[in-house]
């Protein structure tokens, strides 16, 4: 089922009022190719951060 | 010849040593003052804290990499600062008492042209009773992960739990922090989900119950007042970010909390609404609070002058504007910029030791008067930069400009944080996050005080690859290997 990984968060507890990755998200935090383009991804961004602090 | 001292050796007195005799070269003397034999690459703690790394993958011996570079290495700590020098002699100078080198309990005087505080924090247990022992070390009660010997035994203690938990023993997770006034929120934040994801792969999270206390008001305060991060064409609080994770995890929270007291298996604490509560745990990490590490001045006449130089905190006063008032004044122009004492010219302090202005995150007390909140972070990478800036400051003052020519102010520069969730080659997950700026300017950024093409944030395998090439990057830049200056702060 979509949700069998959320069945463990009851209604109005703290946890039912935020947001829980479903199916394709969680697939993609750790497919490989997907992550590849991340990875490349994330440096650019720290690179472009780490330029623009520089004084 | 001029004479650099920097007391500490950690990230943020380290870089600049090292960029200070890079750039000085044999001409000038650049001396370092350390309680420490061994430097420790303090983001790779928590790794050490559920057994993913070993002590050694962690810290190094800095006598060899000193000798190699030239810089005078003293195995002491820093005791007093006398930036008038003494009667009859005009040269500032510092006392040490040494902790190694053969000389452990010995004292000296050490003249400078040019002081650096990089001391970092003392690790305040004692400011909660039962975390700390009474003297000023950590207390049986609970394990740390702030120092890499810490994080060796918070290890052997997650052992014997999970030992426990596969005997069918059900055993109870308290993470974060030990007193109302702490920081560094993102390293309990790592640890709680390393946690998680350890008893996960051992197959024994549904034995485990895991629960998180902090004193940010809203999980995701991080000492930082909270970011938004651009994420799908919203600005996405982090609020929502860190909530997410805990709450996919099955993780409960317990926030606006100050732990007033620690025993054997047990935190009392406070809320921010003023009630008392209790929490029963089988294993605890808690963080404690800083403070300075105590260092006192004096003038020439002997007179005690710590206060026109230290704050309250014990952190050195520097060019920020200690006098912002309240939180609804507050602007991102109090924050240091060159890090300079306003009254010595020739004393700077960097990293943590420097006092800053005022928290980040919005002053919060109880109905009982208890300040309940975050105060604020400083990383590594604003660390290391700072070190470097004054490093780069100093060298020109040293060639003649009159005053500091680098700035590295936290309201101009940004972060890059990545917090780890769990380690693994293909199944460990860390939260990539920039943020531009680290102290939020809600005059130049309405809304969200920041720029949101710099501030992002996202989840996954690519981000904890990140974090463990940082571990060896910075680990290398650190040895002085060939091409360290080429690995950016």
């Amino acid at each position: 089922m979509a949700t069998e990984h959320i069945k463990h968060i009851k209604p109005y507890s703290p946890q039912f009022g935020t947001m829980i990755p479903m199916g394709t998200q969680k697939f993609l935090r750790t497919c490989i190719i997907y992550q590849l383009y991340r990875f490349i991804a994330i440096n650019i961004r720290m690179t472009i951060l780490i330029l623009k602090s520089h004084h | 010849m001029a004479k650099v001292v920097i007391m500490g050796g950690g990230v943020s007195g380290h870089t600049a040593a090292s960029f200070l005799k890079k750039w000085l070269g044999k001409k000038h003397e650049v001396i370092v003052i350390t309680p420490n034999s061994q430097w420790n690459w303090i983001p790779s703690n928590i790794w050490v804290g559920v057994g993913e790394m070993s002590k050694e993958e962690v810290v190094f011996p800095l006598a060899p990499v000193y000798a190699k570079a030239g810089i005078d290495y003293r195995q002491a700590k820093a005791v007093s600062i006398h930036p008038e020098g003494k009667d009859g002699d005009d040269t500032p100078f510092i006392t040490i008492e040494y902790t190694g080198q053969e000389k452990a309990g010995q004292q000296d005087e050490i003249a400078y042209d040019y002081l650096i505080n990089a001391t970092g924090p003392k690790l305040n247990f004692d400011a909660t009773p039962g975390l700390g022992n009474g003297q000023g070390q950590m207390g049986e009660h609970t394990v740390s992960v702030c120092t890499a010997d810490h994080a060796i035994h918070a290890n052997h203690e997650l052992e014997k739990c999970i030992e426990k938990m596969k005997s069918g023993e059900r055993q109870r997770f308290l993470i974060g922090t030990g007193h109302g006034m702490c920081t560094c929120q993102g390293a309990a934040f790592e640890y709680i989900f390393n946690i998680e994801h350890k008893l996960k792969e051992v197959g024994v999270r549904d034995m485990a119950d895991i629960t998180f206390i902090s004193n940010e008001s809203f999980l995701g305060d991080f000492g930082m007042g909270g970011i938004h991060f651009n994420m799908g064409g919203f600005a996405t609080s982090s609020k929502v970010f860190a909530e997410s994770l805990y709450a996919e995890r099955g993780m409960d929270w317990i926030i606006g909390c100050h732990v007033n007291k620690v025993e054997a298996g047990k935190v009392h604490y406070e809320l921010l609404d003023g009630s008392m509560g209790e929490k029963e745990f089988d294993f605890a990490m808690l963080i404690p609070p800083f403070a300075g590490v105590g260092l006192k001045a004096y003038a020439k006449d002997g007179s005690d002058i710590t206060d026109t130089i230290i704050a309250p905190n014990g952190f050195m006063k520097v060019d920020a504007n200690y006098n912002a008032g309240s939180y609804e004044n507050w602007k991102a122009s109090d924050w240091p910029s060159t890090l300079q004492n306003p009254i010595y010219k020739n004393m700077f302090a960097i990293g943590i030791a420097f006092a800053p202005p005022h928290t980040i995150s919005k002053p919060m007390s109880s109905p009982n008067g208890t300040p309940i909140n975050p105060t604020p972070p400083r990383t590594g990478m604003p660390s290391a930069m700072m070190g470097k800036a004054v490093a780069q400051s100093i060298v020109d003052m040293i060639n003649g400009a009159d005053a500091p020519t680098h700035t590295a102010n936290m309201s101009e520069m940004g972060a890059a944080c990545v917090a780890s969730a769990g380690k693994g080659l293909f199944s460990g997950t860390a939260a990539a996050m920039t943020v531009y700026p680290i102290v939020p300017d809600f005059e130049k950024y309405p809304g969200v005080g920041r720029d949101m093409n710099g501030t992002t944030g996202e989840l996954g395998l690519a981000a904890h690859w990140v974090k463990h090439i940082l571990h060896h990057l910075f680990l290398w830049k650190a040895k002085l290997r060939p091409g360290w200056t080429l690995i950016p702060e």
